[in-house]
């Protein structure tokens, strides 16, 4: 059944049912003795959230953008100075980040669209119930439970020259593939760090589409089903309309994870061979961890902020809802 | 027609046996490796060996994982970290969205906007600015009868939990599913004289199972496997985090089955308790309302 896995909607006691009152309570809430008590109450209990969100998120947005136009140093003896643009002047001026932007585009372009085509094609896979759908739900989903540093390390080592990587090639091609140094090739590194993140992600964002599929309606299926259509008929007329919501969804996580691409350059290529795999948030880390240059990794900070915007409102503006 | 049929089945089987296949395989061999010695691990790679426990098999490599690494230092200190953040992650964010989803707080539609709003900011564009601003926090410690007072949050626990506590999208969550709760509960329970937070310990919660489920392992998630902030702001090695401690194993000569095995040992954890939620894990995300 489609909604075998929507949750058992919460019960309500009989008791607590019989007890409602027939009044209506909220349309006087206002003149309520205890008005001021609930105010009070309501937000006592919104605080602690709103005010760990404020220093965490808000003040640090703010602080970020305000720090890319100062000197300022993670540690440093010298007092923060206002220095207009010249951190922008730097950056855009430094053939590494253009280099930087290029290698995140490719990723993203690629990944993008074969992340979310293979997760969706999981998320068909085991939508329906058969006999071990969970032993399968389970297994598709393992690889994001692992965390993406252990992946990279994982990978790294499967990706040598005379590892298990171009052992299987090899193996599968009767030994006529001799696999490449795959990490050490300038041509071959993106590739590479490219399949391993599809391979630890897609299982996450296959669970985003099954969440839309178990959404659509059974009796669409079977009103399909009497009008004798095939299968592909039901997914090209029922199933994709149906994902509209999901589909925009999974679009926007894709593209803001692809963008922030990061702790598998970390582990397994720093950037490298020949900035071929350096991406934005990787020359921000540099900068601002290794170098302390906290003003001028803010500065890429608010680029990247401002990247994400525009490639999110690119993306809302190309699928939206056409009436 | 029949036969038709059992052949579309069979062939579908064969494409989930194939994706299985291919999402196991990596880390059937991690757990493998890490149980025989190196010049094994590269002589099976070549045979159907490399995923298979034969040949020389020991826990070798384990023993000699906690003779290189402080591993149980670090393993504790990510249950610790970890298991803080979820506990105060649960409690901050559903007590939040309680309000925001039950009470007729004024100006709670803008704060929920603001909270929302937050979403669009990716961690990663904050972490900078935020390793410079948790050096400005003030911090005050107990020391023995005197509170002592000093600057900066680097190089403590309270900066690998504190900031991860509040989520908007856990707030999110908490309210989809405070929503589907009928709110004439708490209108029965104020008659009977309940306070609001009694109504959210007595009422609400015990029924928001599935969403606590939820939060939890998605706020444990990241906490377990966070690598970029302790990098940047864990210095001590008593305080470092499971992630952190992978840099040990790449300093003088790289013995891969230590590698593996502690790429097990900080993997398997997780895998162990996603298999034991794993019903109300998925169930419950795929009702999370995660349709945008």
């Amino acid at each position: 059944m489609a909604t075998a896995h929507l949750p058992t909607r919460p019960r309500v006691p009989a008791a607590a049912e019989a007890a409602i009152p027939p009044s209506n309570i909220r349309g006087n809430a206002r003149r309520r003795p205890g008005f001021r008590r609930d105010q009070l109450t309501g937000w006592g209990m919104i605080a602690p959230a709103a005010v760990l969100l404020l220093a965490f998120i808000f003040i640090p947005a703010i602080l970020g953008f305000g720090l890319a136009f100062t000197n300022a140093r993670l540690i440093s003896p010298r007092p923060v100075e206002f220095v207009g643009v010249d951190n922008f002047a730097r950056l855009f001026t430094d053939p590494t980040f253009y280099r930087a932007l290029l290698n995140v585009a490719y990723f993203t372009v690629v990944i993008v669209p074969v992340q979310s085509g293979l997760a969706l094609v999981m998320a068909l896979l085991i939508n329906k119930k058969f006999r071990g759908v969970n032993f399968f739900r389970t297994v598709y989903f393992l690889p994001v439970v692992t965390s993406m540093v252990v992946v990279s390390l994982l990978w790294l080592f499967m990706y040598r020259k005379d590892g298990l990587v171009n052992e299987i090639l090899s193996a599968v091609s009767f030994g006529l593939i001799d696999g490449p140094d795959w990490l050490g090739d300038p041509n071959t590194a993106m590739p590479a760090i490219i399949i391993l993140s599809i391979w630890q992600a897609a299982g996450f964002h296959m669970i985003i589409w099954l969440a839309g599929l178990q959404g659509i309606s059974g009796e669409l299926y079977e009103a399909a089903q009497l009008d004798g259509t095939s299968r592909w008929q039901q997914f090209r007329y029922v199933t994709w309309p149906g994902l509209f919501h999901t589909r925009s969804l999974v679009l926007v996580t894709i593209t803001i994870q692809a963008l922030g691409l990061f702790d598998q350059i970390s582990v397994m290529t720093q950037g490298g061979p020949m900035d071929s795999t350096t991406t934005i948030i990787y020359e921000a880390v540099q900068s601002g961890y290794r170098q302390q240059e906290t003003s001028y990794a803010s500065a890429i900070s608010l680029v990247f902020f401002v990247l994400v915007l525009i490639v999110s409102a690119v993306q809302r503006y190309l699928t939206r809802e056409k009436d | 027609m029949k036969n038709q049929l059992l052949l579309k089945n069979a062939g579908t089987m064969l494409v989930r046996v194939l994706f299985a296949v291919v999402a196991a395989f990596p880390i059937v061999f991690m757990l493998v490796s890490s149980l025989k010695p190196d010049q094994q691990i590269f002589g099976d790679m070549s045979s159907l060996a490399a995923f298979l426990p034969v040949g020389n098999i020991s826990f070798d490599n384990y023993g000699a994982v906690f003779d290189r690494v402080p591993a149980a230092r670090f393993l504790l200190n990510s249950v610790g970290v970890s298991a803080v953040t979820v506990i105060l992650g649960i409690f901050v964010n559903s007590l939040c969205a309680f309000a925001l989803s039950r009470m007729q707080v004024r100006g709670k539609k803008i704060v929920f906007t603001a909270i929302l709003a937050t979403l669009i900011v990716p961690f990663q564009t904050l972490a900078l600015p935020l390793v410079w601003w948790v050096n400005q926090l003030p911090y005050f410690e107990l020391n023995g009868f005197s509170l002592e007072f000093s600057k900066g949050w680097l190089d403590t626990y309270q900066v690998q939990i504190i900031p991860f506590i509040a989520n908007a999208f856990s707030i999110y969550l908490f309210h989809q599913y405070f929503e589907s709760i009928p709110k004439e509960l708490d209108e029965a329970a104020r008659i009977d004289g309940a306070g609001w937070f009694k109504i959210y310990r007595q009422v609400v919660m015990p029924l928001a199972g599935p969403a606590t489920a939820t939060v939890a392992i998605l706020t444990f998630l990241p906490a377990w496997n966070s690598y970029l902030w302790p990098l940047m702001v864990v210095q001590s090695e008593e305080l470092r985090p499971v992630m952190i401690g992978i840099q040990y194993f790449f300093q003088l000569n790289v013995s891969w089955g230590e590698v593996m095995a502690y790429a097990s040992l900080i993997t398997v954890p997780v895998v162990v308790l996603f298999i034991a939620f794993q019903r109300s894990f998925v169930n419950s995300i795929a009702s999370s309302g995660v349709k945008g």
